[in-house]
């Protein structure tokens, strides 16, 4: 095995196309429990913690989060700004897993219960990748294009995710067994757009990859009071049920699919009803 | 193909020799530099008894690559201080270890909250310790400890 440890983006990508097939290392809180049980051993590692302009942000008109941003910045640094963000990455694992995994590899290992996909879903985020031809920028969507599957090539890596900063009220809910250390049964992201006039509703954990409920939207946002930032409880529940039928859920050994589109319901119209106070 | 490669080690350079260039910290602190305060459960960061500072951040051991970790300063739960730091002497007095296997990881991150923060609400404190699994005390004992420490810290 050789390790390649870059300081800068451009060494990574060298060090990418000279170990072909490198496996990409962050915070190592997926893959180092992969290689701890032997279900990988890569050949070859490219490091990217010691990557400084990875681990950098910007929150002007547009936001801009450098791949290496970890979960504990989102929480800590960025709560104001980015409060579903914030909330998604607070119920991440445990302080030791926020301080090292990163909002680029939540992305880059692209598991459906990856808490930040639905908030970055609902912001319409976008993924910038990095590579040996220069960058390519993907939606959020054409970037994850199944369970763990990206659309990432080879001698790629994400620079950073990025999206406008709307204005309005941005939450993010999640059901688990409790509310630390757990896999999300269920969560959804609600961000309200007063500008574009619309309302972003990301759900994730139920289905193969973070999911948009479109059609709740499209019902939703004529009938938002946009002066007043409200909603009516039947518009609220409304968009709650067509966010429900929205969910592809699977039945697997933490929930049922009926209890987790059950749960999108709930959570969805919570959201709603905090973010648009009826 | 092994390789070797240096660490520094709670203020110390340590050699790791022939090695496979895949462990874990976690490993290599316990199998390869016989520092064995770090506990191996988990292995998959569940469960917080494998906590040491990088560069001065709490994480676990386990999901850090150990030759990663190479320009790092490491401290572990042996870089403390022999039971003789308040939060250990704290954990000793108000009796928050039974078995003992989790208290290596509970020292580490209490020690990481009361750096951040010196006086903690209850809820700050629970979440501080959320990732830090133990079995025995019901944990009424270790939030006693905490507490004790903190008085211990204003003397």
């Amino acid at each position: 095995m050789t390790i390649a440890r870059p300081r800068t983006v451009a060494d990574a990508l060298d060090a990418l196309g000279a170990l072909p097939g490198a496996q990409l290392l962050a915070g190592g809180t997926d893959l180092m429990v992969e290689i701890n049980f032997g279900r990988r051993s890569p050949d070859d590692i490219v490091a990217l913690r010691r990557v400084a302009e990875l681990g950098a942000f910007e929150v002007g008109e547009e936001v801009v989060l450098g791949a290496g941003v970890t979960y504990s910045v989102l929480e800590h640094d960025l709560a104001d700004e980015l409060p579903a963000l914030a909330a998604a990455a607070r119920t991440v694992g445990s302080p030791q897993i926020r301080n090292a995994g990163t909002v680029g590899g939540n992305v880059g290992t692209a598991s459906p219960a990856g808490d930040t996909l639905p908030v970055l879903a609902a912001l319409d985020a976008a993924v910038t990748l990095a590579g040996p031809e220069g960058d390519r920028t993907l939606p959020l969507d054409a970037f994850i294009t199944g369970p763990k599957r990206t659309a990432i090539r080879p001698g790629e890596l994400i620079r950073d995710v990025r999206f406008r900063r709307p204005r309005g009220p941005q939450l993010f809910l999640k059901v688990g067994p409790r509310n630390a250390m757990v896999i999300s049964v269920a969560c959804c992201a609600v961000v309200v757009d007063a500008d574009r006039r619309r309302v972003g509703i990301g759900l994730g954990s139920v289905g193969p990859r973070p999911l948009r409920a479109t059609a709740a939207e499209d019902a939703l946002a004529p009938l938002v009071d946009w002066d007043a930032l409200r909603a009516d409880r039947d518009a609220i529940q409304r968009a709650a049920a067509l966010s429900a039928e929205a969910a592809e859920p699977i039945t697997d050994h933490r929930a049922t699919a009926d209890y987790r589109r059950h749960c999108v319901g709930v959570l969805v119209e919570r959201a709603l009803t905090r973010g648009l106070e009826p | 193909m092994n390789e070797t490669y240096g660490l520094r080690i709670n203020g110390r350079d340590e050699q790791v020799r022939e090695a496979w260039l895949g462990e874990s910290l976690l490993y290599v602190l316990r199998e390869r530099l016989g520092l064995p305060g770090s506990k191996n459960a988990c292995e998959q960061g569940e469960c917080g008894s494998c906590s040491v500072f990088c560069d001065g951040v709490l994480v676990n051991a386990c999901c850090l690559l150990a030759a990663d970790a190479v320009d790092a300063e490491v401290t572990t739960v042996e870089g403390l201080g022999a039971g003789s730091t308040p939060v250990q002497r704290a954990f000793l007095d108000e009796g928050a270890v039974q078995c003992g296997f989790c208290t290596p990881g509970l020292v580490m991150a209490v020690t990481d909250l009361l750096q951040r923060t010196s006086d903690p609400s209850e809820t700050e404190l629970r979440e501080a310790i959320s990732g830090n699994l133990c079995r025995c005390t019901g944990y009424g004992r270790i939030f006693a400890a905490v507490r004790a420490a903190q008085q211990g810290d204003a003397q």
